[in-house]
C-alpha cells in the first residue's frame, strides 16, 4: 500500500530526512525505532503532509496515487492517520463536533452523505468503548484538560472513527502509566486487520511488547539503517544504539 | 444544548461557511417616501410631523438638534471614520405599503423581504416563541404577537407607537438614560431618530418569549437612526434579541442608534445583538458605519443587566454597551465576540459604573482579526468611593488571524475604594498553526478548521446567547472568514 522510494525532506533548510525507502503492505506492522534526532517524527510529519517540513526529493506511493501531490486532508481521506506524539488541544471545540465534522468530510469525499447525528453518536459509544474513554471526555473539548494518557487514548478512538489503512503511531509510548500503554495498545491490536497496516515510531521497546511488530528499522541520522525481524527490537533493548551508531559512523 | 444537537449544528455551519460571502446584500424593490437630503431645524419639525409626535417630544428633538450644532464627531476611537457631509443623507425613508391604513395587512414585497431575511413575519410561521418586531429604514412594519403579550400586560411595539399609545411612559423614560447631551451621535441621533422599539414588562412578569427586533437598511443614501426602550419594572425579566443587516452598496450609510434600558428592583434583562450590517467588500469599499449608544441603567437593588453581542458586520463599529450599577447588589455584564476581516475597524467594548453597594460585574470579550483590519477592546471598570464591596472581573483575549491585522485593547480601571476587587486578564494569540495541521489530518479542510478554531474560542461568549440566536451567529463567523486564510 505505501512505497516510500528515496524520500529526503528538510525543515528550515536542515536536511533532516535523507533518503528514506520502505515498502508496507497491507497486514503488517512496522516498527520504526533508533536515537532521538534521527527522524523519526520529521517521517510521520512528511508523510502526513505537515507544511513545516520541505520535501527535497524522492517520491511516496500510497495505493498507486502519488501521496506528496495531495493535500493534508486528502491524504486523510485516503486513509491516512497519524496518532500525534503531542496532541493538541482545540478549546472550545468539543470532540462530538471535530470528529462528526472529519467523518462527514471524508464521507464528502467519497460522495456519501453525512451520517444523522443517531448514527453518529451510535457509531461514537461503539468506538469509544475500544479505549474506554468515557462519555464525559468525549462532550469535552478537543484534548482540553485531558491528562497524558488521555489524549493518547483519544488519538486511537479518533483512528477507530476514522477507519484508516495506514495509521502511524508517533512515539505513541512517551509519558504513559503502563495502565494507560496495556489500554491503548489492546485498542490498536482490537483495530487490527488483515487489510490495515500500522507504523508503530518509537524509541523503546516497551510498547512493542504489546503491539507485535513484522518489521523492526532502525532510523539513524535520516536513513533506515538496519531492518529485521521483531528480534531486532529485543536486542535494541539489550544493547542499545550505540553499537549501531559506530557501524554507520565508521561506514562514512 | 443536548449533545446531539451540537454536531448538526457544526456541519450546517460548514456548509454555510462553503457557500457565497454576505447573503443579505440584495435590494428590495419596494416605492419608498424619502424625505429630501439635509439637515435643519424644519427636517427635525418635518420627521416630528410625520409621525405625528406631541410637543413635548418635538421639544426634545430640537433641544437636542441645537445641542448637536455645538458638538463634534468624536474622534479618540482607534477607527478612521471619514469626514460625514451630514447635509447629503436623507433622515426619513419610510417604505410606502400599498395597503396603508389597514395596519394587520403586511405589503407582501415587505413580507418578502424578511422571509428572505429569515424573519417570517407571520405568527404561525415562528418555530418557537419569539415575538418581532420589524423595522425597515425609518419605521416599524410590523410588530408580532402584541395582543398575546398584552394580555400579560407586556408592552412590545414600536416606538412611535408607544409614543401614541403610552405617552407617559415614553416620556418618564426617554433620554434618562443616554442624555442627548451624552455624546455627538446621541445628540443627533435624539434629534432625528425615527423608529426602534418600545418594551416595558410589569412588575413582577416574566415575559413567556423572547422579543426581538429586526433592523433592516434597504433605502439608499439614507441614515437608520432607531431608538429602542426597554424597560423592566420590578422583579419582571425579559430577554430581547436585536439583528440587523443591509445591502451590499458602494456608498458607506450611516447608522447611529440608541439603546435605553431601565432595569429596577429585582428585574433582569438580557439583552442580545447579532449585528451583521454590510460589511464592505473586500477592499473596503461600502459598508456601515455603526455608531451607536447603548447603556442601561439597574436602577433597582438586587437587578441584572447582561449585554452579549457578536459583532461581524459594518465597516466601521463604534459601540460600548454599558451597564450603570446604582442598585445595591446590582449586576453587570458584558459578553463580546467581535469579528473584522479585510479593511473592517471595530472600537468596541463596555463601560460598568458601579455606584451601588456590593454590585458585581463581569466582561469577557474575544476579538478576532483577519484580512487588514484593526479590533480594539475599550473598557472602562470605574468603581465609586462608596460603592463599598464591588467586584469586577475582565477577561479581554485577541485572537490574530493574519500578519496584517491589528488588535488593541484601552482597559480603564478607576476604584475608589479598598473593599472592592476588579481583576483583569488579557491575552493575545495566533492561531495556532499545529491546531490547522491536526484538523488537517483528520480530513478538515483549513478554511473549516479555522471556522471551528474561531467558534470554540468564542464559545463562552456564544453559549450566553438564546439557542436560536447561537447558531445563526456560529455560521455567521464562519462565513464572515471567508478567504481570510491564504
Amino acid at each position: 500500500m505505501l512505497i516510500i522510494k528515496d524520500l529526503q525532506a528538510s525543515i528550515e533548510d536542515k536536511q533532516i530526512l535523507k533518503g528514506i525507502n520502505l515498502t508496507v503492505k497491507p497486514g503488517e506492522v512496522h516498527a520504526i525505532m533508533g536515537p532521538n534526532g534521527s527522524g523519526k517524527s520529521t517521517l510521520s510529519a512528511v508523510l502526513t503532509g505537515n507544511p513545516a517540513y520541505t520535501v527535497t526529493g524522492g517520491s511516496v506511493e500510497f495505493y498507486g496515487k502519488d501521496l506528496l501531490a495531495l493535500s493534508p486532508e486528502d491524504r486523510a481521506h485516503e486513509g491516512l492517520f497519524l496518532s500525534f506524539q503531542y496532541p493538541v488541544e482545540i478549546p472550545g471545540v468539543s470532540m462530538v463536533n471535530f470528529m462528526r465534522t472529519a467523518l462527514n468530510e471524508k464521507r464528502k469525499y467519497f460522495g456519501q452523505e453525512p451520517l444523522s447525528a443517531a448514527d453518529f453518536l451510535k457509531l461514537m459509544r461503539e468506538k469509544r468503548s475500544i479505549v474506554q474513554l468515557d462519555n464525559k471526555l468525549a462532550s469535552r473539548a478537543v484534548n482540553e484538560g485531558f491528562s497524558g494518557g488521555e489524549k493518547k487514548r483519544n488519538e486511537i478512538f479518533q483512528m477507530a472513527m476514522l477507519e484508516p489503512k495506514l495509521s502511524i503511531l508517533d512515539e505513541t509510548d512517551s509519558g504513559l502509566d503502563i495502565d494507560a500503554l496495556r489500554i491503548v495498545a489492546s485498542g490498536v491490536n482490537t483495530l487490527k486487520s488483515k487489510e490495515n497496516a500500522t507504523i508503530v515510531i518509537t524509541h523503546y521497546q516497551r510498547l512493542l511488547d504489546y503491539i507485535k511488530p513484522d518489521f523492526v528499522h532502525v532510523l539513524y541520522k535520516g536513513r533506515i539503517v538496519m531492518s529485521a525481524g521483531p528480534e531486532l527490537a529485543l536486542e535494541l533493548e539489550d544493547k542499545g544504539y550505540d553499537w549501531i551508531k559506530e557501524q554507520v559512523d565508521s561506514q562514512q | 444544548m443536548k449533545e446531539n444537537e451540537k454536531p448538526e449544528k457544526g456541519n450546517q455551519i460548514i456548509e454555510e461557511a462553503a457557500q457565497a460571502e454576505y447573503k443579505y446584500g440584495f435590494v428590495t424593490d419596494i416605492e419608498t417616501e424619502v424625505i429630501p437630503k439635509g439637515l435643519d431645524e424644519d427636517v427635525v419639525r418635518r420627521i416630528s410631523a410625520l409621525k405625528g409626535e406631541p410637543e413635548w417630544l418635538l421639544e426634545f428633538r430640537l433641544k437636542a438638534y441645537r445641542y448637536w450644532l455645538t458638538l463634534k464627531a468624536p474622534t479618540w476611537g482607534h477607527v478612521h471614520v471619514p469626514e460625514i457631509d451630514y447635509q447629503d443623507i436623507s433622515y426619513y425613508a419610510a417604505p410606502r405599503q400599498k395597503k396603508a391604513g389597514e395596519k394587520k395587512e403586511i405589503d407582501p414585497e415587505l413580507k418578502k423581504t424578511f422571509d428572505k431575511l429569515g424573519i417570517p413575519l407571520e405568527e404561525q410561521l415562528r418555530l418557537s416563541g419569539m415575538a418581532v418586531d420589524a423595522v425597515m429604514d425609518s419605521v416599524s412594519v410590523k410588530t408580532t404577537y402584541r395582543e398575546r403579550l398584552a394580555e400579560l400586560g407586556v408592552i412590545f411595539c414600536s416606538i412611535s407607537e408607544a409614543v401614541k399609545d403610552y405617552p407617559d411612559l415614553v416620556r418618564k423614560y426617554l433620554g434618562k438614560v443616554v442624555p442627548y447631551t451624552d455624546n455627538f451621535y446621541a445628540a443627533l441621533n435624539s434629534a432625528v431618530f425615527s423608529d426602534g422599539s418600545f418594551v416595558y414588562i410589569p412588575k413582577g412578569v416574566r415575559c413567556p418569549m423572547e422579543l426581538s427586533t429586526y433592523f433592516r437598511i434597504n433605502a439608499a443614501q439614507t441614515g437608520q437612526f432607531e431608538r429602542t426602550l426597554i424597560v423592566a419594572d420590578d422583579d419582571a425579566y425579559v430577554s430581547y434579541l436585536e439583528g440587523c443587516t443591509a445591502p451590499m452598496r458602494d456608498e458607506n450609510q450611516l447608522h447611529a442608534a440608541i439603546v435605553e434600558i431601565i432595569v429596577e428592583d429585582r428585574a433582569e434583562v438580557k439583552y442580545s445583538t447579532v449585528q451583521n450590517w454590510y460589511p464592505g467588500d473586500k477592499d473596503g469599499k461600502g459598508g456601515i458605519y455603526n455608531l451607536v449608544t447603548k447603556r442601561g441603567l439597574c436602577r433597582g437593588d438586587h437587578s441584572k443587566l447582561s449585554w452579549t453581542q457578536v459583532e461581524t458586520g459594518s465597516a466601521i463599529t463604534w459601540k460600548y454597551p454599558s451597564c450603570v450599577l446604582k442598585g445595591d447588589h446590582s449586576v453587570g455584564e458584558f459578553y463580546s465576540v467581535a469579528l473584522t476581516n479585510n479593511w473592517q475597524e471595530a472600537d468596541t467594548g463596555t463601560k460598568m459604573i458601579h455606584l451601588g453597594k456590593n454590585s458585581t460585574s463581569t466582561i469577557v470579550s474575544k476579538g478576532i482579526s483577519a484580512g487588514h483590519s484593526q479590533n480594539s477592546y475599550r473598557g472602562m471598570v470605574k468603581i465609586a468611593p462608596k460603592a463599598t464591596g464591588c467586584r469586577n472581573f475582565t477577561q479581554c483575549d485577541s485572537l490574530l488571524l493574519s500578519d496584517t491585522s491589528g488588535a488593541h485593547t484601552f482597559p480603564v480601571i478607576e476604584v475608589g475604594n479598598d473593599t472592592s476587587v476588579v481583576e483583569h486578564e488579557a491575552t493575545t494569540s495566533k492561531i495556532n498553526e499545529d491546531q490547522i495541521f491536526y484538523c488537517n489530518q483528520r480530513g478538515i479542510p483549513t478554511e473549516d478548521a479555522v471556522g471551528l478554531i474561531v467558534n470554540g474560542y468564542a464559545k463562552e461568549v456564544m453559549s450566553k446567547l438564546p439557542m436560536e440566536f447561537a447558531v445563526e451567529a456560529q455560521k455567521l463567523l464562519s462565513i464572515s472568514l471567508e478567504g481570510s486564510v491564504g
